[in-house]
């Protein structure tokens, strides 16, 4: 099917496509409804008729372009920040870290530096720890990694490590209780592509105190604005529920 | 308490869309139309007003609908617009008599050439500012005075109204033919080339010299005032705030100290510098403009404007197809280290301000084996950089208020690598306005002030949120040696285009107070 639309030049009606394949009509249309469900093929809204699909050219190429990724957060990033007056970051694995791919200011008006570009541990940030839950295929296993130790409360064990990640699959985030930087502590949830793939973290930042509640469990009222710009970008990145 | 927020309509070239804010400034909604684009012939280009007027009849229920709010929720509403498109349309029945004609339409060519060998120039840059160009309102409101049947007669005996988009839009919400008020923003009347800059009336002489019957005029009015009340879309709600983009972008940017200028990176990119209470004179090409009136005295500005900035970025990925996304481009331009020694002058369509060189046309300098797709990628975007630089220099030089920092907005404000280039080559922190939806913002700002919203401009200043900030980092001798590599470049740009094809492609000559 997926050639023969390749190799047409032109969108192809169902009746082609049946024809062409010697397939019943029936069985011809469930193939392409398939297809089309999810974005190999598009249908031409006017003519009903059939081509190869824009999400095709995405398979066998290496995920998404950190850039395209920022640009279509941006927005999303920014509210996140202006919600909840903390600093906002998108991280992707590389190698045996996160990079930080976009960061926006705590609009606080105190003085911050841009970490744009710059690659954080992935045991010791709630980014890092996010993709090692929700991207265990792109990242390396905790068993791999060199578990530094930063902070005090830094978890430089596997056990440990593989506990918090466990937790963070059931709760559908991860987080960092001043694990990098002393006082600093963060939250981070997966941003997901098309078939559901992990391909990215967004998380907040800021004081601990204010991030977590006295249980240390991570302020309702945060989670719901992480979770909402989460699947607000992820749905521009092509998820579907 | 039900939560009440400011809406704006940011009446764009390509889309209408309409944004609510809360108090602290933060969109809480937005909803989009984007309108169809006419181009009848080579160097027209034309919009619809009533499908424009369509789309803002849906895009504020929308928004309304998306924030759960309703019309009694909107403390006031504010317009920022396109500026220098024109549009005439019939008083007693609301419609308008031709499509409107937008900023980027040359066919008023002629008429400014006319202007420039009867020796109107100087009268002209004497009493508006502005020398005459074809990107001006005035000269297309007399092509339509004289290309429409009737459209004279009928603006004599009062029954046709001339008007730039926010003029089209408060004569719509305020009751169109029933009891529609006729206003235009200070801001969009200080491009026509009709409005005296120093009074900010419409002045006779310059009336007279276009030819254009006073009736149909419009009446100037500040930026934040309540110019009616909307009787529909939003019934009841104070129609209060209007300005041109770029001016609202400034406010939105909260530019309210003279010295301070934002940077808008879009297709093109707009500098707009407060220079308080003083007209600039500009020997560099700038255009000096009326920055905003929210008080009881003008605060004016100097602009500059660079043409390809966004659009250079697409036709790299369009025309030469070496990317597949505008973002990507920051990809490529990250595997190589340096340009290479790689200059691209898009001088497309002639070079803008300062330099003004309409002849001038796209070069390519540097080229070696050694220069690959990520070196170009580099040149693109240092081509940004470089005429922001220029803009610049000729804002310092023309204002004597030296610019220490830039705010910067805008869809191009996504690339990091191109916003540290700036930061780099002007020698000052650029920083990135949180929400980077200064125009909207800035609407909804005056809107918000002339109802008493926001008390005051501390007040708008403390809403002013960093995003992001660049530093400069770039070595001092390696700027300056970069600066004169494309200085080098540009020289390599001029005199291209021959004399014939200057006219047809290209501005005759530059908006602004050059002699």
């Amino acid at each position: 099917m997926l050639r023969l639309l390749g190799s047409a030049g032109r969108p192809l009606a169902l009746g082609e496509l049946a024809a062409a394949l010697d397939l019943p009509r029936p069985t011809a249309h469930g193939i392409v409804r398939t297809l089309r469900e999810v974005g190999f093929v598009d249908q031409d809204v006017a003519s009903s008729c059939y081509r190869i699909g824009s999400r095709l050219h995405r398979l066998g190429t290496a995920g998404w372009d950190r850039h395209d990724l920022r640009a279509r957060a941006m927005n999303w990033a920014d509210s996140l920040a202006g919600s909840t007056g903390c600093a906002v970051y998108l991280g992707v694995p590389a190698g045996a870290a996160v990079s930080l791919v976009h960061h926006v200011f705590r609009p606080d008006g105190s003085p911050q530096r841009l970490r744009t570009n710059s690659e954080h541990p992935l045991h010791a940030t709630a980014l890092g720890k996010c993709l090692l839950a929700f991207a265990p295929t792109a990242t390396p296993a905790p068993r791999e990694l060199d578990l530094e130790r930063y902070t005090g409360r830094t978890c430089v064990t596997v056990a440990g490590l593989e506990a918090h990640l466990a937790s963070a699959r059931k709760r559908g985030c991860a987080t960092d209780v001043g694990e990098f930087e002393p006082g600093i502590g963060g939250a981070a949830v997966p941003l997901r592509s098309a078939g559901g793939l992990a391909v990215g973290a967004l998380g907040v930042a800021g004081p601990i105190e204010q991030l977590f509640g006295s249980g240390g469990e991570p302020r309702p009222r945060f989670l719901a604005e992480l979770f909402g710009a989460a699947r607000e970008i992820s749905a521009a990145l092509g998820a579907t529920w | 308490m039900t939560e009440r927020v400011i809406a704006a309509i940011d009446q764009g070239t390509t889309s209408t869309r309409c944004l609510l804010f809360n108090r602290s400034g933060r969109m809480v909604a937005v909803a989009q139309r984007e309108h169809r684009q006419y181009y009848p012939r080579p160097g027209w280009v034309e919009h619809d007003a009533e499908e424009i007027w369509r789309n803002v009849t849906r895009v504020v229920p929308a928004a309304l609908q998306q924030a759960g709010l309703h019309p009694e929720n909107i403390a006031a509403l504010g317009i920022a617009n396109q500026r220098e498109t024109t549009l005439v349309w019939d008083r007693r029945t609301g419609t308008p008599l031709a499509r409107a004609i937008t900023w980027q339409d040359t066919r008023t060519d002629g008429i400014v050439v006319q202007l420039a060998g009867d020796g109107q120039a100087p009268l002209f840059a004497e009493i508006s500012g502005l020398a005459p160009a074809t990107y001006f309102a005035g000269p297309r409101l007399r092509w339509l005075l004289d290309s429409l049947p009737g459209a004279r007669e009928g603006a004599e005996a009062g029954d046709v109204l001339f008007g730039t988009m926010e003029s089209w839009l408060i004569w719509r919400l305020t009751g169109g033919p029933d009891g529609g008020r006729h206003v235009t923003d200070v801001t969009n009347a200080s491009r026509t080339m009709l409005m005296d800059i120093r009074s900010l009336e419409w002045s006779p002489d310059l009336v007279e010299v276009l030819g254009v019957p006073h009736r149909m005029l419009p009446e100037i009015r500040p930026n934040a005032e309540v110019y009616g009340t909307a009787t529909t879309v939003l019934p009841g709600v104070p129609v209060a705030g209007a300005l041109g983009d770029q001016h609202a972008a400034l406010v939105g940017q909260t530019c309210f100290a003279p010295g301070e200028a934002k940077c808008t990176y879009g297709t093109g990119a707009f500098l707009l510098m407060n220079t308080g209470p003083r007209i600039a004179e500009s020997t560099h090409g700038l255009i000096p403009t009326v920055g905003y009136l929210l008080g009881d005295a003008p605060v004016y500005a100097l602009e500059g404007s660079i043409a390809m900035t966004g659009s250079l970025v697409q036709w790299f990925r369009d025309a030469l197809g070496m990317i597949s996304t505008a973002a990507q481009i920051e990809t490529l331009a990250g595997t190589v280290p340096d340009n290479g020694g790689c200059y691209i002058v898009p001088a497309f369509s002639g070079l803008y301000a300062p330099r003004w060189h309409p002849e001038a046309r796209g070069v390519m300098v540097g080229l070696t084996s050694y220069i690959n797709r990520g070196h170009l990628a580099r040149a693109v975007l240092e081509a940004t950089g470089w005429q922001t630089r220029e803009v610049v220099d000729a804002m310092n030089a023309d204002s004597g208020l030296p610019v220490t920092r830039l705010k910067v907005d805008g869809g191009m404000t996504a690339n990091h690598l191109l916003m540290q280039f700036v930061a780099d080559v002007l020698g000052v922190p650029v920083e990135r306005l949180l929400g980077s939806e200064a125009v909207s913002l800035g609407a909804a700002y005056a809107a918000g002030l002339a109802v008493g919203y926001w008390a005051d401009l501390e007040v708008l200043r403390g809403n002013w949120h960093r995003a992001a900030a660049w530093e400069p980092a770039m070595d001092a001798e390696l700027r300056r040696a970069e600066h004169e590599n494309w200085g080098r470049a540009v020289n390599r740009s001029y005199g291209w285009a021959r004399p014939a094809e200057v006219g047809r492609r290209a501005p005759t000559r530059g908006p602004g107070t050059r002699p």
